[in-house]
């Protein structure tokens, strides 16, 4: 059985052609980072797994299953993904946006709720007890009651791959987790990719652009190029791979 | 400066956070249970009309400060609160099942114009809102045989098994009992998984949905329990002016009680009682304030200019409404001298692409 | 038959003229600062009556009445856009919604208040009065001829404008991209001021042409609200839309009107822009955005 494969997968805006006939598969427990020049398409892949928009073409396979329908519904399935322009609840408090990933987990419905009952207040706990172990995990006690609007950039990224980590995905996407981060910030960043995979056995599927991280964590790297893969292998083999320097370079001298 | 150290979830989940809000509330509690002793005939009237339209206040707060959703046509929910309450009632039913047979029936008509939020966002879902509150009245005015049409519809005072609410102190108790209800249902709602998907819809649709929320369900969900306490409103309203027509739920009125909204200040419960409270004061303000005027000016131009003057003010002013005004004061109390203007200053997007949400 | 339906159709015309006018107005300032002004339907009202007092008291002219209240009523909206609307730039949508509905009432409220007009209602004299063409057995009012054919030039006065002038370039700059406008340049502020002015002058026109059909009274401006209908039907956003669109409402109207029970008449737009929200958000000629994640 596969893990998580995309198959032929292709979208077009308009005229633009954004991602052309890709196809990769991702095996369970490993990090597979896509790798690429700005432009690429690799959001847009993201954007297509999530079901944001249908694509033109192909198909995704998740558990041998395919993936359709809404977006929700592959946050149901277990795919997590964080955002490289950071979509979190401005409003609420760090507390609360990671509640909010614990979505898929509840047990409580609408009536219940009104009411209060002590079922609910059951669920409430157990939900909480769950995000404190990802508060733990990623240091963010002393954010807990505070608004996400007056935080700074370091900190959201952080919180917005805990919200991630908070829905106990099978599988995260994420966007670009060290845009931003000065080398300090980069180095947790490492870390925590290192403890999802190791200790909470999660699936990393992830686009980065600094290559120091992409060799530290990944298992295996995909390389595209204006919506084609160019190259695909260990990331020794891809960074030394012709067509992926002359994508990043411009051609050899 | 209050600390509030935690060492256990329930105390995260609380209805009060600490000694001093049980104290203040429970004031707040009796005071509202001594009403009827401590103030004159004529304030208590008015006070109904504060309860009711704090009902309706919760329930456009739901919707608009909580899901971040836009209704201009919320009295089309008032009118189907009102005319239900008013068949059933003349039909013999008694007033608990038909005050939620109107909660119903309101909830179900919310679902339907709720449709077009589902796909519709802005103006868009304004235009939406006000088309269907213009042809709900037009309906009414034209189903003449079930609704008296123009005629109107009259009402006779409420009985709850057997007793007769004839008085204006039994009325007050009945609406704050319900308001009291509301309130509370409410808030168990917002500190709930669902009450957080409300507030995740309104801040980022997208990572709402990429967090496993239905987005179709839970806008359904906020429009109709947001219909349904505004039918209930609706209901009490119906009793409380005993005759109703279509003229009374018109855009106008959806307009006022967006204000209701605005002026209390957006996605805080507190500011739909202030609001409605506001609201309620203001004609009797404008009344007392043109004794100084000129006599030819007309009283509803005057209200006119009044009410839109204040509503400009607020938003450029106040744009977190009154309960704002008092959490700013409170807050500079709080951490004084630390007190700092930008503390709640608004955020701007002047980029189109962060607009479109 | 025919010559019903024809009479029916330019009766719709020429209310969807009206209805188009009011609609190319807040399109325009849509266009360029995303804000949606509840208000245009009053600005409407306002320049019915600044042309009625230029006409009944000062005892001008028509084309003059026009050219005046065209020119005041440019200055009040570019006043209201400095005053109220600049300290809102950039606040979300649904607030500035807000702004405009109060500007609305308190221009309802002014218009009550001002000695001469108060509540009444009145009558604007225009050079067409009562004459009316016979083609083919249909019987058409010469007045609503003369508002298809002014809304025509006025259409194409702006067409010219925007492609041409200076001042008509730099507003659509500002509506497409305002960061990129000011790099080049562009005053920004001031064309906003001057693009809230352009729509009171427009709204102001519809209003005249507006004020032998419905009077001319302080809640004219409620016809206002079908200009909604008329710019989504249209394509939210797009000017040539806005003119089809107010178009089609006006038509639709006219004919349920007569041939549809009584009632449907006044619920005709809505149910329009119901169906249309539905089915087809952007319009006509409009284009979907959507947010980049």
């Amino acid at each position: 059985m596969s893990f998580f494969a995309v198959e032929n997968l292709g979208v077009r805006f308009g005229g633009v052609v954004a991602v052309d006939g890709v196809s990769f598969s991702v095996q369970q427990g490993e990090v597979y980072t896509i790798i690429g020049p700005n432009g690429a398409g690799k959001t847009t892949i993201f954007n297509l797994i999530g079901l944001i928009y249908p694509p033109t073409s192909g198909r995704i396979l998740f558990e041998d299953r395919e993936v359709t329908g809404a977006p929700h519904h592959v946050a149901q399935r277990g795919i997590a993904r964080t955002f490289q322009n950071i979509e979190l609840f401005e409003h609420a408090t760090v507390l609360q946006n990671l509640l909010i990933g614990r979505h898929r987990h509840r047990t409580t419905n609408l009536f219940e709720e009104l009411l209060f009952l002590p079922s609910v207040r059951r669920a409430e706990i157990a939900q909480r007890e769950a995000v404190e172990r990802v508060i733990d995990l990623l240091d963010l006690a002393h954010y807990r009651d505070s608004l996400v609007a007056g935080l700074p950039y370091g900190i959201r990224k952080v919180i917005e791959l805990g919200r991630a980590l908070a829905t106990e995905p099978k599988l995260v996407l994420l966007d670009e987790p060290s845009s931003g981060l000065n080398p300090d910030e980069t180095d947790d960043m490492a870390f925590w990719i290192e403890d999802i995979q190791k200790e909470l056995g999660i699936t990393v599927l992830m686009v980065e652009h600094d290559m120091n991280l992409v060799s530290r964590v990944s298992d295996r790297v995909l390389a595209l190029n204006e919506g084609k893969v160019i190259a695909e292998g260990t990331p020794e083999q891809v960074q030394s791979h012709p067509a992926v320097i002359e994508a990043y370079l411009g051609g050899g001298e | 400066m209050r600390f509030i150290f935690k060492t256990e979830y329930a105390q995260d989940i609380r209805l009060f956070q600490h000694g001093g809000q049980v104290f203040w509330y429970g004031l707040l509690l009796v005071l509202a249970l001594a009403a009827p002793y401590l103030v004159s005939g004529y304030v208590l009237t008015q006070l109904h009309f504060v309860l009711i339209y704090a009902i309706v206040g919760f329930g456009l707060m739901l919707l608009v400060g909580y899901t971040g959703q836009i209704s201009l046509g919320h009295a089309a929910f008032l009118a189907t609160g009102a005319y239900t309450e008013a068949l059933l009632q003349g039909a013999g039913v008694p007033f608990f099942i038909s005050l939620t047979c109107a909660a119903l029936f309101s909830a179900a008509v919310g679902v339907i114009v709720g449709l077009p939020a589902l796909r519709l966002k802005g103006i868009y879902l304004a235009i939406a809102t006000f088309a269907f509150n213009i042809i709900i009245e037009e309906i009414i005015t034209r189903w003449e045989h079930v609704t008296g049409g123009n005629s109107g519809k009259l009402l006779k005072p409420i009985e709850i098994f057997g007793y007769r609410l004839g008085s204006q102190e039994s009325f007050y108790y009945l609406c704050l009992a319900l308001t009291v209800l509301c309130c509370l249902a409410l808030i168990n709602l917002l500190r709930s998984p669902t009450g957080r998907a409300f507030v995740a819809i309104r801040d980022s649709e997208v990572s709402a949905s990429c967090m496993g929320i239905n987005l179709a369900y839970y806008k359904t969900v906020s429009f109709s329990i947001s219909a349904a306490l505004t039918g209930i409103g609706g209901a009490l309203y119906a009793h409380k002016v005993g005759f109703i027509s279509p003229e009374q739920f018109t855009l106008i009125q959806s307009i006022e009680l967006v204000t209701i909204v605005i002026i209390g200040g957006v996605g805080s419960l507190h500011g739909a009682v202030l609001g409605a409270a506001f609201i309620i004061m203001l004609p009797q303000a404008i009344a007392i304030a043109k004794g100084w005027l000129p006599e030819t000016i007309p009283q509803a131009g005057l209200q006119s200019v009044v009410f839109g003057l204040i509503l400009v003010g607020f938003i450029i002013f106040e744009p977190y409404g009154l309960y704002g005004r008092w959490l700013k004061i409170r807050t500079y109390f709080d951490v004084f001298p630390f007190y700092r203007r930008g503390t709640f200053r608004r955020q701007r997007s002047y980029l189109r692409s962060e607009r479109l949400r | 038959m025919f010559s019903q339906f024809l009479q029916l159709f330019l009766a719709g015309v020429a209310q969807g003229c009206v209805y188009a006018l009011v609609a190319l107005g807040f399109v325009l300032i849509y266009k360029a600062t995303e804000t949606v002004n509840f208000a245009q339907g009053d600005l409407m009202m306002l320049g019915a009556f600044v042309a009625l007092t230029a006409s009944t008291i000062l005892g001008w002219p028509y084309w003059a009445t026009i050219l005046f209240a065209v020119i005041v009523m440019a200055a009040v909206g570019m006043l209201i856009e400095r005053i109220v609307i600049r300290p809102v730039l950039g606040l979300p949508t649904f607030t500035v919604v807000m702004i405009t509905i109060g500007i609305g009432y308190i221009l309802r409220g002014v218009v009550t208040m001002v000695p001469g007009w108060g509540t009444e209602t009145y009558a604007l004299k225009t050079p067409f009065g009562d004459s009316v063409l016979r083609f083919g057995g249909a019987v058409l009012a010469i007045e609503q001829l003369a508002t298809i054919a002014l809304t025509a030039a006025l259409c194409l006065v702006l067409y010219l404008f925007f492609r041409y002038a200076k001042l008509g370039v730099a507003m659509q700059a500002t509506s497409q991209n305002q960061l990129a406008a000011y790099y080049m340049g562009i005053p920004v502020r001031r064309v906003n001021m001057l693009i809230w002015g352009l729509a009171a002058a427009v709204a102001a026109f519809g209003g005249i042409l507006l004020a032998p059909i419905a009077f001319v009274h302080s809640n004219m401006g409620f016809i206002g609200l079908k200009a909604f209908p008329a710019a989504v039907v249209g394509g939210f956003g797009s000017v040539p839309g806005a003119v089809v669109g107010g178009l089609i409402i006006g038509v639709v109207e006219a004919l349920s009107g007569f041939y549809l029970p009584e009632g449907f008449k006044d619920i005709a737009a809505y149910v329009v822009v119901l169906v249309v929200l539905l089915f087809m958000p952007s319009g006509i000629f409009g284009e979907t955005a959507r947010k980049k994640v």
